[in-house]
């Protein structure tokens, strides 16, 4: 399930690569997002000496690596097509409270490689550890940053390079919600998703809906009416109530790992443990969030708004049901 | 005259070097602070005070004393007896971080002296405190030695006295906090009996008493036949259910204070889960087999059983006119969070 029709690599499985300078935050983002270590555990991380591969079995199986600071992948000396695949993104990590013109000229040289090898690779540069910064220098970094990169690429004659821009930080949503954009452009049925959340929002009058990839906290889509960053943060933390719960009253922890090709298997044992229906009821606002479970790896999240009765969870119920039926065409389980 | 069960008022010191974090664990346990606001309180001038109800006829006096120089020296002279006498708890506060640990001994050990005197019947609970900015496989043997330093310090107390290893980082904080506010309701028994009966009647696989406000856990009953391999599970929880409603308020405008769900259920594959509000001041965790009779049936056994857990709570009844503080639910200044 989850192919990509055209993926040209042997293994099939869409990659992200994180690169960037040594120190810039890329081994932090990855255990952060995909193994849930804490933020502030990163502190202790000891520097990537070589690539790590780990794969990550979901809705979709992707594939990410982490490509340690101190190598030139441009030299010959690397496999460039060995690394960098037709189907993927590239996510650049750039320390935002460093020194940062040697990272874009760095970038700007691999952008440009890729230009001639592989275009349609998306490139996605994490403006990073924004956590740091004022909120007046954090926009000045973010502006500046994207202003030399793009004078850069022109100079040199590329004009509409698919390069991508996000402030990020381990602390805080953000670098979920970076992930999650970055992985929605490489899923096909996104704009079928889309049409069928809208439909959903619409029949119940639901004010927002989210699909996620419960244990990695990355939504693969939501409706499109207009997303404001506290929508996703509050979604994410009842994810984070749910999975704690779920975690102490419903799962015997399971030491053995699977291990394939090297790769590290990330989420693979949580696979059908998790909840299956949540909702949560607020004193001044009636029914507030929904969850369920609607497939082995995805799971809807609604805010329900501020007018949402409690009689009519039964409407929000069939229509979930509806949704989840429609969602086994586009994701055969 | 409310004679029969009058709320009990205790009083509870919280002392330790300026800087130690005492007012920002107050913050955090009893003002709905994140941990990264505690940033702006400022230094504590003299003491403050604090009322805080709970469940079980207990009102906590929290004396919050300024650690800085001056301001202990007044402890231990001028307000030596207005400040240690009839004391229930002392809750002393340690900076795992602190470069001077003999000073902050010998500070100590004038305080155990002045309390001696005055309360010698009260409980010491010691929190080694800021325990985040210790590596994690560090952590029990610092504990370790430093317990053993200010054992030895305690004089009449060292027996009874508890330690615990604090931050307001994790859930530890609640851990430390729930043992101290056990050890001072009154009627903790008579819950727990109540309790106990309830979990029978609605085959619950355990049952767990939050306060509201502060998500600290007053009781629990397990009945599940498994052991729960999770033994941090009740602090867990509380820190759960903190994080939760801060979340909550920020998205909704609602103040924290009042950011209260009037239910949380989760169905999952192996059992079900829901917290509903059970008295004035308490939720109710049920934790339950995963089957829709049952559930329904417990949410009904629970909405009955109110009445009976109501007459335990204290906010439900009138105050007692005579000697309680004025504005006895206020958290002092710390309440505009
Ligand atoms: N890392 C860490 N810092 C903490 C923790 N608790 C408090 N702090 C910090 O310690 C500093 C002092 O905290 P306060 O709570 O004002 O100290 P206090 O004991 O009330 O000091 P006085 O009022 O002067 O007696 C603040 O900067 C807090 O951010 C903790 O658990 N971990
Ligand atoms: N303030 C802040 N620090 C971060 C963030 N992400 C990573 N770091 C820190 O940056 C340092 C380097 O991270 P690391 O992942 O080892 O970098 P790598 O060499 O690119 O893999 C670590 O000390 C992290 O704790 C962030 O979002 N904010
Ligand atoms: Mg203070």
């Amino acid at each position: 399930t989850g192919k990509l029709p055209n993926s040209k690599t042997q293994d099939g499985k869409p990659r992200l690569l994180l690169m960037g300078q040594r120190r810039s935050g890329k081994s932090s983002i990855s255990n952060v997002v995909f193994h849930k270590l804490p933020p502030s555990e990163t502190l202790y991380l000891e520097t990537t000496t070589k690539i790590k591969k780990e794969s990550m079995h979901s809705f979709m199986d992707f594939q990410v690596w982490d490509l340690p600071g101190q190598f030139d992948y441009l030299d010959s000396a690397f496999d460039s097509a060995e690394i960098f695949s037709e189907i993927g993104a590239l996510v650049w990590v750039i320390d935002a409270q460093d020194e940062y013109l040697e990272a874009i000229t760095k970038l700007n040289a691999t952008i440009l490689k890729l230009q001639s090898t592989f275009p349609s690779i998306n490139v996605e540069v994490f403006v990073h550890k924004v956590d740091g910064l004022s909120d007046d220098y954090r926009s000045d970094t973010y502006r500046d940053i994207v202003q030399r990169v793009q004078d850069e690429l022109s100079d040199a004659g590329v004009e509409n390079a698919p390069v991508s821009f996000y402030q990020t930080s381990i602390y805080d949503h953000s670098i979920f919600e970076a992930f999650s954009k970055v992985i929605q452009k490489l899923i096909p049925e996104l704009p079928t998703l889309e049409a069928l959340l809208n439909a959903l929002c619409a029949n119940c009058r639901i004010e927002k809906a989210y699909l996620f990839d419960i244990v990695s906290k990355i939504y693969i889509a939501t409706d499109t009416s207009p997303t404001d960053i506290g929508s996703y943060e509050i979604c994410s933390d009842y994810i984070d109530v749910i999975i704690d719960i779920t975690e102490i009253y419903g799962k015997i922890p399971d030491p053995n790992e699977e291990f394939t090709n090297g790769a590290e298997q990330i989420g693979a044992k949580e696979v059908g443990n998790g909840p299956a229906e949540s909702l949560i009821t607020l004193e001044k606002k009636g029914n507030y969030l929904y969850l369920r479970e609607v497939h082995q790896y995805l799971t809807l999240i609604c805010i329900l708004g501020d007018d949402s009765p409690t009689d009519r969870k039964g409407l929000i119920d069939y229509n979930v049901s509806v949704f989840e039926h429609a969602l086994t065409q586009v994701f055969p389980r | 005259m409310n004679a029969v069960k009058r709320q009990k008022n205790r009083k509870v010191l919280l002392m330790g070097k300026s800087g130690a974090g005492k007012s920002s664990m107050r913050a955090v346990v009893f003002s709905n602070y994140v941990a990264k606001d505690v940033r702006r309180l400022g230094a504590t001038i003299d003491v403050e005070h604090s009322n805080i109800k709970f469940m079980g006829n207990l009102m906590l006096n929290l004396w919050d004393c300024g650690g800085q120089d001056g301001f202990v020296e007044n402890y231990l002279t001028h307000q030596r007896t207005h400040v240690f006498s009839s004391v229930a708890v002392l809750i002393f506060v340690f900076d795992i971080e602190s470069r001077e640990f003999m000073a902050d001994i010998q500070n100590y050990y004038n305080i155990i002296q002045a309390l001696e005197e005055c309360s010698p019947t009260a409980k010491i609970f010691c929190l080694i405190h800021k325990m985040d900015l210790v590596q994690a496989r560090l952590r029990i043997q610092l504990l370790d030695e430093r317990v053993e330093l200010i054992k030895a310090q305690s004089r009449g107390f060292a027996e009874t006295m508890e330690f615990y290893a604090t931050s307001i980082w994790d859930q530890s904080l609640y851990k430390a906090w729930t043992q101290i506010i056990y050890y001072l309701i009154p009627n903790a028994h008579t819950i727990e009996e109540m309790l106990k009966q309830l979990a029978e009647v609605i085959d619950a696989r355990e049952l767990i008493l939050y306060e509201r406000t502060t998500c600290l856990m007053v009781t629990k009953v397990t009945r599940s036949e498994k052991e729960n391999p999770y033994h941090d599970r009740f602090e867990r929880i509380s820190s759960i259910l903190k994080t939760h409603k801060q979340s909550m308020a920020k998205h909704t405008g609602i103040p924290a204070g009042s950011a209260n769900f009037a239910e949380l259920q989760i169905k999952a594959a192996g059992f079900m889960f829901f917290i509903t509000r059970l008295t004035e001041n308490t939720n109710l965790a049920v934790c339950i087999p995963p089957a829709e009779h049952i559930f329904n049936t417990a949410r009904l056994n629970i909405e009955l059983s109110k009445a009976s857990f109501a007459s335990l709570d204290v906010a439900s009844r009138k105050r007692p006119v005579e000697g309680s503080v004025a504005g006895s639910s206020s958290t002092g200044d710390l309440d505009r969070a």
